[in-house]
């Protein structure tokens, strides 16, 4: 059963006929070629498929790609345009360019969906700890980098955006 | 130019990843492109009656049905690739589609090829399928047992392999009978899923005018795909081009030669369009491999002043229902030969019994064997010391190889390079003020709280590894790399490599060495990896040996284009290569300012030739190959501090110090990366992750939503130091860093658990230590009140 949806991805106007039950994130991959988005899992676990819907965080193989109709959907590729020009490190969002800065990647399998959580995190805060923004990637697993180089390109990027990060202190045992 | 060795440079790999610009297999897309999906077994042990297709075939968009009676004859069984000698090793037969017999839930029984990836996978359940279900057996020590069921019939008592290593065996026997003291214990190390976030992909075209077929595929080693795919399904092997191209991840669950690399590669030339198969996550936990799977009987011999006389270990390592590639020496060479770890250990006596079940098949695993040997030292070492009263530091200190007695043979017949094993546990030690650390956890278990504080010292070999050696332990191949450094006329350079980094950042690291030795800007440097029609022979990245062995070749071969380029800019600048110096990107003669040649100049002539030094040959490029006279030996001692709640049995990290010595580190920042994921993956396997098999062969854990994968917030910030011993043998210095982690930080948390729940009377708790299991163990010594 085919679907029409018109959406915006990444600032472009999008009109497809589609199978109502296709996912969002093979939408994306399959139809737009827009294959920075990533299927790490069957169960709305890992993240790795983490885009923006409106401007929230969401699993897009947890959404149908019916859903966006009328909507707007940015991906990784679309991600540095979501800060102004000026706010941009060589043309990269500042959690880009953190991930790049502090080795917040390794196969970089995860990191799309992840600098999508992280992005949206800032977008979002005044202030965190380092705590809240490990808590923040939740929904993200990575398998290699051990998590302490994303924590930390993450506050690097808050640093760039405006939003202060406690440090964190060594438990005092 | 200052030079890139030691520098933590940004990598080169990240701005296309990091802007959605990767090339993973799955996002390869090509014309008339097919996809394939794989019925898989439900069943761990059944006999088929029959597959009936009839209905997928009749369903619109669906290409084809294979089932195993296709493929027979047409698709070689899948191969094994280490036969360990002097251990009776069966080699049962791996078909790529199940014939007659399933073996365990996730055996591929047949595989649709249609039109779109959803038309697969509803043409997958129009397959009637009839399985006479028989008796599985998934355990391994109820795998021996007389009456069990066979696996594979004619693998008596499901025993595959058998091997026995170590020192002298009457000698060994006398030291253990008069020891003053034995420390019996019985350790599972559990089943482990590897879980790289990129599942597994595999995409097949065949030019049937040209005989060429091409398969990109998530693999560690692609030419070893090349080498077994040729064996599998005839293509000869230089009309065979394999490429891995970014992958997501392996931890050594993408060494293996994989059934679906072959069939989609048999459908591709069947059908005369590509095909691609993408494995769902729920596939990746039945039918890639999983790691770990040991029942270790294990005894420490020692006089009861502290010095260890002996060790003796009685193994069984559950393989799963077919021997994977490299599976048969990951608990035997890779595992035994270790177990002494950085002690000065006189007798060691080891037997491992390879045992198939109707389980998922069994590979490396992060570590593959060094992590199963080193928890076994590492935990008997604090049990004894706990057993003769005394601290388990100083255990460790007592025993420790010394510095100065390097290069050490051990009793198991390695040679350690080189170490200073002490070193690392003073840092770790001072890193967190010890002694008044030990002060502070009696305080504060006076009022209550359950502290533990743990210690691990480890040594790991990797560098795979000398040729001669991987022949006498019986790995099919060998264990050298290779590499080709290319200047072009331009003066930029390319980098052809036999290893195939996936995640690891040696795009970057390469490219820092070649920068260095030749005398080119980094920005100059690009590593091509991964592609059989590109690169030269190599074996891949496994066993931390990228570094030490791929590095080396290449460092040799960038010598020579470095030399090279030398004698054509004294040639060009009529000078004597003695004379000529190479800075700054600039050829000068000493003495002589205005006498300069830039490297770009140097290359353009090279390539031009119209005026070359007599006897010099155009061009300017040069390969190596370098097979290391010895493998590595990192080693490191990891520390923790943790608090168990008693109310929720939950552990608490609330300190982790690693010290680890990799020997010359070319990159800080990447080196420090490695370390961090080892020990959450190591954390991982101490504290939540495991493999739960049901007695009927279903796995329990099949999803992320039942298989804890470690998150972000269950970590303090991970305090890192390194000392640096280098390496003797091999020109860069280096050694691995990519396991290590992993190796340490299991044994160091659970060290650190069972210290905390001692004084309690808790003496042993079987990994994962869950809330749950350690909640059990709390209630039961009435430890849930303080
Ligand atoms: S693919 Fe969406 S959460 Fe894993
Ligand atoms: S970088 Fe590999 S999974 Fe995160």
């Amino acid at each position: 059963m085919g679907v029409t949806v018109h959406t915006r991805v990444n600032g472009q106007p999008i009109e497809r006929e589609i199978e109502a039950r296709q996912l969002l994130v093979y939408f994306l991959r399959d139809e737009l070629g827009l294959t920075g988005t990533h299927v790490g899992c069957d169960t709305s676990q890992c993240g790795a498929c983490t885009v923006w819907l409106d401007g929230r965080a969401v699993k897009s193989c947890t959404v149908l790609a019916a859903q966006v109709d009328e909507h707007e959907v940015t991906t990784v590729e679309g991600l540095a345009e979501t800060v102004p020009e000026a706010q941009r490190i060589e043309g990269l969002h500042p959690v880009q360019a953190g991930f790049w800065e502090k080795h917040g990647l390794q196969c970089g399998f995860c990191t799309p969906g992840m600098m999508m959580t992280a992005a949206e995190l800032l977008a979002n805060s005044e202030r965190l700890s380092q705590q809240e923004i490990r808590e923040a990637l939740e929904g993200n697993i990575c398998r290699c980098t051990g998590y302490q180089d994303i924590v930390d390109a993450v506050a690097f990027a808050a640093e760039k955006m405006g939003v202060s990060v406690e440090r964190d202190v060594t438990a005092s045992i | 130019m200052p030079t890139l060795f030691g520098t933590p440079v940004r990598r080169k790999e990240d701005p296309r990843l990091i802007t959605g610009h990767g090339n993973y297999t799955d996002d390869i897309r090509l014309p008339d492109l097919l996809y394939a999906a794989i019925l898989r077994s439900p069943y761990a042990h059944a006999r088929i009656r029959s597959i009936d297709v009839g209905k997928a075939r009749a369903l619109p968009g669906v290409v084809a049905v294979f089932t195993g009676a296709d493929i027979a004859g047409k698709v070689a069984p899948i191969p094994t690739g280490w036969i360990v000698p002097e251990a009776d090793q069966k080699l049962p037969p791996h078909p790529a589609l199940a014939q007659e017999k399933v073996r365990y839930v996730g055996d591929g029984v047949a595989m649709v090829v249609a039109e779109s990836r959803a038309v697969a996978e509803d043409a997958l359940e129009q397959i009637e399928a009839d399985y006479e279900p028989l008796t599985p057996v998934v355990d391994a020590e109820q795998a021996i047992a007389p009456s069990a069921p066979l696996v594979h019939e004619d693998v008596p008592n499901n025993v595959v392999l058998h091997w026995q290593a170590g020192s002298d065996v009457a000698t060994a026997q006398q030291a253990f009978a008069s020891a003053e003291v034995a420390v019996h214990r019985r350790f599972k190390n559990q089943r482990l899923v590897p879980n790289a976030m990129e599942p597994r992909a595999s995409v097949a075209q065949y030019n049937p005018g040209s005989g060429e077929l091409t398969l990109w595929t998530t693999s560690q080693n692609p030419h070893i795909v090349r080498l077994l795919l040729s064996g599998v399904i005839g293509v000869p092997e230089q009309k065979l081009r394999v490429v891995a191209p970014d992958v997501g991840g392996g931890f050594g669950s993408k060494i293996p030669f994989y059934p679906e690399e072959a069939l989609v590669s048999f459908a591709a030339m069947q059908l005369g369009r590509p095909v691609k198969w993408t494995e769902t996550r729920s596939e990746n936990f039945l039918a890639t491999t999983h790691g770990r799977d040991q029942i270790q009987d294990v005894v420490l011999y020692g006089t009861k002043d502290g010095k260890i006389v002996g060790v003796e270990a009685n193994i069984l390592a559950n393989m799963g229902a077919y021997l994977s590639t490299a599976a048969p020496g990951v608990p035997t060479i890779l595992f035994g030969l270790i177990l002494p770890g950085a002690y000065a250990i006189p007798h060691v006596r080891i037997d491992v019994k390879g045992v198939l079940t109707n389980t998922t098949p069994i590979e490396a695993y992060r570590g593959a064997g060094r992590p199963e040997a080193t928890f076994i030292i590492e935990r008997l070492v604090d049990e004894y010391a706990h057993e003769i009263d005394m601290d388990p530091v100083e255990v460790r200190r007592k025993n420790f190889i010394p510095a100065d007695a390097f290069p050490y043979n051990t009793s198991t017949g390695l040679t350690y390079d080189s170490g200073n094993y002490e070193l690392t546990l003073r840092k770790a030690l001072d890193a967190v003020d010890y002694t008044q650390l030990r002060q502070r956890q009696e305080k504060l278990r006076k009022q209550g709280h359950l502290i533990g504080i743990g210690t691990c010292s480890y040594v790991e070999i990797c560098g795979l590894g000398p040729s001669k050696v991987a022949g006498a332990v019986g790995f099919q191949g060998g264990l050298w790399e290779s590499a080709i450094v290319r200047v072009h006329p331009s003066g930029k350079v390319n980098v052809y490599v036999g290893v195939s980094p996936h995640g690891q950042g040696e795009e970057t690291t390469f490219a820092q060495i070649v920068a260095d030795t030749v005398g080119v800007p980094i920005e100059d440097v690009s590593i091509v990896h991964g592609d059989t029609a590109a690169i030269p022979m190599g074996w891949g990245t496994y066993g931390s040996r990228t570094t030490p062995v791929g590095g080396s070749a290449l460092a040799l071969a960038a010598q020579k284009v470095a030399d090279k380029a030398k004698r054509l800019a004294a040639h060009l600048l009529e000078a004597s290569p003695d004379d000529v110096v190479m800075q700054d990107g600039l050829f000068q003669v000493k003495g002589v300012p205005q006498a300069q040649a830039t490297f770009q100049q140097v290359a353009l002539a090279a390539y031009t030739a119209w005026d070359l030094p007599e006897g010099e040959e155009p061009g300017l490029e040069a390969s190596s190959f370098y097979d290391p006279p010895n493998f590595v030996y990192p080693f490191g001692t990891h520390l923790c501090v943790v608090e168990i709640d008693r109310e929720t049995g939950n552990v608490h990290i609330l300190r982790y110090v690693a010290v680890d010595d990799c020997g010359r580190v070319i990159n800080p920042m990447i080196v420090e990366g490695q370390v961090h994921g080892g020990i959450v993956q190591g954390i991982g396997q101490a504290l939540w992750e495991g493999a739960v098999y049901d007695d009927q062969g279903q796995l329990l854990s099949g999803s992320m939503m039942d298989y804890a994968l470690p998150k972000a917030s269950f970590f303090p910030r991970f305090e890192v130091y390194r000392t640096e011993t280098p390496a003797p043998f091999n020109p860069l210095g280096v050694k691995g860093i990519g396991e290590t982690g992993t190796i340490a930080s299991t044994p160091t948390v659970v060290n650190a658990v069972l210290d905390a729940l001692r004084p309690l009377g808790i003496e042993d708790l079987e990994m994962p230590l869950t809330p749950q299991r350690i909640w059990q163990a709390l209630q039961q010594h009435g430890g849930d009140r303080s």
